[in-house]
């Protein structure tokens, strides 16, 4: 095996044990907009679609790098906007005159 | 490693899943979550930018023209959708995230067959893996989608030999798979594998019933964090295997908290299409002919809530849908100027995703300090006057605690019968979503309030306002 290659597994594994440390501390009154903001992060393949997207010539890859583009900004800018809209509802007792 | 990234990138990646990871964790707590949210969004920014950086990205107009359609794209769907559709929503959005990881990877295909080399076996493996789990999110999201949206049915849809059938199909991709990672080359095979994988997404959530989406939907998040991870690799990219593994793990935990709350395994959900026909009769012959249920009118159910010292307030998908959490709030808001103690208390599968029921309350405004969590507020039905049930039904099922034979024994429930009476707002007596008899509802604490729950909560309202 190539040793990018591991590397990678190895970084996968410690981010996975940070993910679940983080996450299992979020109360189930938040787990919409945590599901709904760990979309938009999901959305982080548009770095890869940019990187494939970005050739000079035009061919096949670059044309299906561009659908991806696409898509995976629908998913950051729609996930990260509408988890903020949500979040704004949550209030604390409205404090009334 | 195709290309030397220089540092800069590299630091600015860091930078970047640093704030993806500090942004998670204030999504913990109400108070910091909305800054958390904008963090993990200014992370987002920092590595798209210095992805742009990158010497090989020079094809600038084309790709900063898909950045525009896309964020007006994005931003009119967030602006625009209803929150009881937020499932679908996220759905959609997995949906696309899966298809642009897989994307990636066939982009990265085709350049390797484009510029004549043969693929070494770490490309070619890490490209089948990333097409088939992108594949399967992108097909698998749009069917949640579509049930969701009602564009199809919602029910289990089943066929003869389905299983074996899906079988064939994951022994043919693994074939696939084998021969290309001997002929790289090979487009047809690869194209086959995508096909394939698009094919898996459909027949995956095909047999999963409506309200087992929760559990759907938070599955296929994971699955589009791991596509993002699988596309990492193929790219040898440090920050999508990593933002790509938050996500990961963060539905894989959301999927077992939801089945745990339906004390069910991932694999019962995935394959037993409950809901359809055959687990519904069992249950409801059970109930005996003499039972009967006592039914009252909203003058007194208006009297039977002013005058109690406390009341908890149990909010099922029902009430979502009769758009009655309005009401609901009014409600309490005029029990409260009564000097009566409301709570509400939500079960973890209330909506139809996880904390849903939640994020519908706090559209009706009603302050996250109410809102109970399952475990928290059981221990205090005890000491709780009035239990008000709107459009919940199997949640509340005491059935589930000593009932061994009923389909949802074993299923966490929350305790209303242990209120000293239960008030249950419902339109008639149909079964739950189960499609087991509810015996709460025959038991002498408890009295039924017939009606759309909108309309009984809105007489409520104005009962309560003429004590």
């Amino acid at each position: 095996m190539a040793e990018g290659l591991i590397t990678g597994i190895v970084v996968f594994v410690l981010a996975t044990f940070i993910g679940v440390e983080v996450i299992n501390k979020i109360p189930p009154t938040l787990h919409t907009p945590l599901m709904s903001g760990s979309n938009a992060i999901s959305g982080i393949s548009l770095v890869g679609a940019l990187l494939v997207a970005g050739e000079r010539n035009w061919n096949l890859s670059v044309i299906l790098g561009l659908i991806a583009v696409i898509l995976a900004t629908i998913n950051v800018v729609g996930g990260f906007l509408v988890t903020d809209r949500m979040l704004q509802m949550f209030k604390k007792k409205e404090v009334k005159a | 490693m195709t290309t030397f990234l220089p540092s800069v990138i590299q630091f600015s990646y860091l930078a970047a899943a640093s704030l993806f990871i500090v942004g998670l964790k204030q999504l913990g707590s109400p108070a910091t979550a909305r800054r958390g949210n904008v963090l993990g969004a200014i992370g987002m920014l920092i590595a798209i930018v210095a992805t742009l950086l990158d010497q090989n990205v020079l094809n600038y107009e084309m790709v900063l023209v898909g950045i525009l359609i896309g964020s007006a794209l994005g931003a009119y769907m967030a602006q625009k959708v209803e929150m009881t559709a937020m499932p679908q929503m996220v759905g959609l959005l997995n949906g696309f995230g899966g298809a642009a990881s897989a994307l990636v990877a066939v982009g990265e295909f085709w350049k390797g067959v484009d510029a004549g080399r043969v693929l070494p076996l770490d490309d070619t493996i890490t490209i089948i893996l990333s097409v088939l789990i992108g594949g399967i999110t992108f097909t698998g999201s749009l069917l949640a989608f579509a049930k969701l949206q009602e564009l199809v049915t919602g029910a289990p849809i089943t066929f003869p030999f389905q299983q074996p059938f899906n079988l064939t199909l994951v022994i043919g991709f693994l074939v696939c798979s084998v021969y290309l990672v001997m002929h790289p080359a090979d487009t047809l095979t690869f194209l086959v594998l995508i096909g394939l994988s698009l094919v898996l997404g459909v027949l995956f959530v095909l047999p999963i019933g409506g309200a087992d989406t929760p559990v759907v939907i938070s599955l296929l998040n994971s699955f589009s964090g791991l596509a993002a991870s699988a596309a990492g690799f193929v790219l040898m990219n440090n920050m999508l295997i990593i933002a790509g593994a938050l996500v990961g793990a963060s539905g894989i935990i959301l999927t077992e908290i939801m089945c745990r709350a339906m004390n069910r395994t991932l694999a019962n959900v995935l394959f037993s299409a409950f809901g359809s026909s055959q687990t519904s009769s069992e249950g409801s012959a059970a109930v005996d002919q003499d039972k009967t249920v006592r039914s009252i009118d909203t003058e007194e159910g208006a009297m039977m809530l002013g005058y109690a010292r406390s009341v908890v307030i149990v909010p099922g998908y029902g009430m979502a849908v009769a758009q009655a959490q309005h009401s609901v709030r009014e409600l309490a808001d005029q029990l409260e100027r009564l000097g009566v103690e409301v709570k509400y208390a939500i079960h973890p599968v209330a909506g139809r995703m996880p904390g849903h029921m939640n994020v519908l309350l706090a559209e009706a405004n009603v302050p996250y300090t109410q809102l109970y969590d399952m475990e928290d507020i059981n221990p205090d039905f005890d000491r709780t006057d009035v239990a008000l049930v709107i459009g919940a039904n199997d949640v509340v099922n005491p059935a589930a605690r000593h009932n061994t034979t009923s389909p949802i024994y074993g299923m966490p429930i929350l305790e209303v019968d242990k209120a000293q009476h239960t008030i249950v707002i419902k339109r008639g007596m149909n079964a739950g979503f189960s499609g087991v008899e509810n015996e709460l509802f025959y038991q002498d604490k408890t009295v039924m309030l017939f009606g759309s729950a909108k309309d009984v909560v809105a007489q409520l309202v104005t009962g309560v306002k003429d004590l």
